[in-house]
């Protein structure tokens, strides 16, 4: 990558916050509101998905903020200004903005459509060449497709492009509404983890719109949840949504089996587990009781010569002198590193507790598996391109 | 229909000042005298009188389909502005279409008087729909995802018109210019009764003689030829994206 560019952006700029205050869209001649006093603030360099079903005003609020659809009341702020006092085509211009169709311009070639912005914004020729192949490089297109027209590249290529249209004059923010719609499904999984593996390179503040719940579980540091009539049903990160969904709306549009699905694929012994400080039969307590401050898991778990886990230490065992065969806590549920990670997830929310034992085939303690951790996982990009390697590999 | 032309051309004798007895002249040849269906030594030697007449018709063809082609993109971009306006234009050139063209000659001859003004007037207000329709129908088929995302990139409203929506519609808007070019043609072959000579009056000047006929009739039909490949190749030029597109 070409770092000593004077015009490698995407880094310095300071991608703001996007605050959504109070914000109502109503139509004219429409009963309810398209969107109904949105209140919410995305923060700089993470990605929030309006998600809901179809006339929820996802794709309302997103648009509200480059004024592809006028406010009716409330504000949006970006970073500390009002959108409202920005010329729509200026503010257009600092916002990368992908939609579900694509958009590339038909008659342009794959140079010329993601010179758009920078040539309106009046770089001049050399600065524009310069962008257009860090770009390229940036989203993995073969150099040798800048002269192609759209009809000539491939559904992926295409959105690539259109990724790369949007981040060409390095905006703070990105609008993106079903990016990934009009792949076919065989490649939208392997597009949405380069995605975010672009993301974690360039830390764009992005608002991004689907109706799948995987996918926005998937893609989502934060989910705002929209229902009919365009009212928020829920602002939460993808753990919190699973774990504590607010109301009988979103735990059915989130599906609880749907948004697992996906460790369904994966086993307790693909993740790193935490480590539980660890206590012998017999042994002094103050001993484990020193471990407890630098642990992974605040909890200690007491095992046998044969170091199977025989429960942890309750409040009222660290207070006696040695250790106790029988300790206060059971260890279940004890989980094994082959176990399909979705059951030690069950097992872990059916037994309500945060830390579940993980043993191996000999039923040895190998480290502990926590919700936080399934929590984590689910929202890491690390961990989705883990998955696949192969999609790891740039074009050529 | 022959004598209905001929009817034509008799009441407009004062008016298009033919040359009289053009064929008698030439009656040299037995081919000439039998006047038969084509006679190649008459056509070698008088070629020479049918080089101005053509080239006069050829500029009288470009200069209407200039002007109707003015005319109509500015209609179209209006009512591309202002939609409620499309109904309007497309019924005022939809009228002036129905006009019988020598009606229309002789319309307008009191008002703008006898001479080639009045034939590019015509000719022009003839092309107008063809080409109105086919700019509007062009730019009402860009995609709607190209638009969004060009006013979503912050163009303006005519950065989008130059960028985007007519190199788009190019492909319809050369169509609609080849139609009206061939037909404005054949209509200008008429234009020598408002005055504005071209092939029309070699042909009128003696719709009895075969070679005549033909050879003033045939480089009408070249003429439409050649515009037509002119207009394809500029299309051609206009949209290498068609033909990538393809391959």
């Amino acid at each position: 990558m070409s770092a000593e560019a004077p015009d490698s952006l995407d880094g310095p700029v300071e991608a703001p916050s996007v605050a959504f205050r109070r914000v109502t869209k109503r139509y004219p001649g429409a009963d309810e509101p398209a969107l109904a006093e949105l209140e919410l603030e995305v923060p700089g360099g993470e990605i929030c998905v309006f998600v809901g079903p179809s006339g929820s005003g996802k794709t309302t609020a997103m648009r509200m903020v480059n004024r592809m659809v006028e406010i009716t009341e409330g504000d949006i702020l970006v970073g500390s200004t009002s959108v409202r006092q920005r010329s729509p085509a200026q503010l257009r211009r600092e916002m990368g903005y992908v939609i579900q169709q694509i958009g590339l311009f038909p008659h342009r070639t794959v140079a010329d459509n993601i010179a758009t912005v920078p040539r309106l914004l009046g770089w001049d020729r050399k600065r524009v060449e310069a962008r257009v192949e860090e770009l390229l490089e940036l989203v993995r297109i073969d150099p040798a497709l800048r002269d192609r027209y759209p009809a000539q590249l491939s559904g992926g290529q295409q959105q690539r492009v259109g990724v790369a249209r949007a981040l060409a004059a390095n905006p703070g923010v990105m609008l993106m509404d079903e990016p990934f719609g009009a792949v076919d499904p065989s490649n939208r999984e392997r597009l949405q983890n380069e995605f975010l593996r672009l993301q974690a390179e360039v830390r764009k503040t992005i608002l991004f719109v689907t109706h799948d719940i995987d996918e926005a579980i998937k893609m989502g540091d934060r989910i705002a949840i929209l229902r009919e009539g365009g009212r928020l049903a829920q602002y939460a990160t993808p753990a919190e949504l699973l774990m504590a969904p607010a109301d009988d709306f979103v735990e059915d549009f989130v599906g609880a089996d749907r948004a697992l699905k996906r460790l369904a694929l994966m086993r307790v012994s693909d993740i790193d587990l935490w480590e539980a400080p660890l206590a012998h039969v017999g042994q002094a307590t103050s001993e484990a009781r020193a471990k407890l401050p630098e642990a992974e898991v605040p909890y200690v778990l007491v095992i046998d010569a044969e170091r199977r886990p025989l429960g942890w230490l309750s409040d009222d065992d660290l207070l006696a002198e040695t250790v106790p065969a029988k300790p206060g806590t059971s260890p279940d549920p004890v989980l094994e590193l082959d176990d399909v990670m979705r059951d030690a997830l069950s097992d872990l929310l059916q037994a309500e507790t945060r830390y579940a034992p993980v043993v191996d085939s000999e039923g040895r303690i190998a480290g502990v598996l926590s919700v936080e951790i399934i929590s984590e996982f689910l929202t890491s990009p690390e961990a989705l391109t883990e998955e696949r390697p192969a999609a790891e590999r740039p074009l050529g | 229909m022959i004598p209905v032309i001929a009817a034509t051309v008799k009441v407009m004798l004062p008016l298009a000042q033919l040359p009289s007895n053009f064929v008698h002249h030439h009656s040299t040849t037995t081919c000439v005298a039998e006047n038969r269906f084509f006679c190649a030594d008459w056509a070698a030697h008088n070629f020479d009188r049918y080089v101005d007449p053509a080239l006069k018709q050829a500029l009288l063809v470009s200069v209407s389909v200039a002007v109707g082609f003015t005319v109509a993109m500015g209609l179209a971009l209006l009512s591309h502005r202002q939609p409620k306006l499309a109904p309007t234009f497309t019924g005022l050139t939809g009228v002036l279409y129905t006009v019988p063209s020598v009606a229309f000659f002789f319309l307008l001859l009191p008002i703008t008087g006898f001479g080639t003004d009045t034939a590019v007037i015509a000719l022009s207000a003839y092309t107008l729909q063809i080409i109105y329709r086919n700019i509007v129908a062009g730019l009402a088929n860009v995609p709607e995802e190209a638009k969004d995302a060009g006013r979503g990139m912050g163009m303006s409203q005519r950065d989008l018109l130059w960028r985007v929506e007519l190199p788009l519609a190019v492909p319809e808007i050369v169509a609609g210019l080849r139609v009206a070019t061939v037909s404005t043609v054949a209509l200008a072959t008429l234009a020598f009764f408002a005055g504005a000579g071209g092939l029309g009056q070699q042909i009128y000047s003696d719709l009895t003689f075969k070679t005549n006929i033909i050879i003033a009739g045939g480089l009408a039909m070249l003429m439409a030829i050649l515009f037509d490949l002119v207009l394809l190749v500029i299309q051609r030029l206009a949209t290498p994206w068609l033909r990538a597109g393809a391959s």
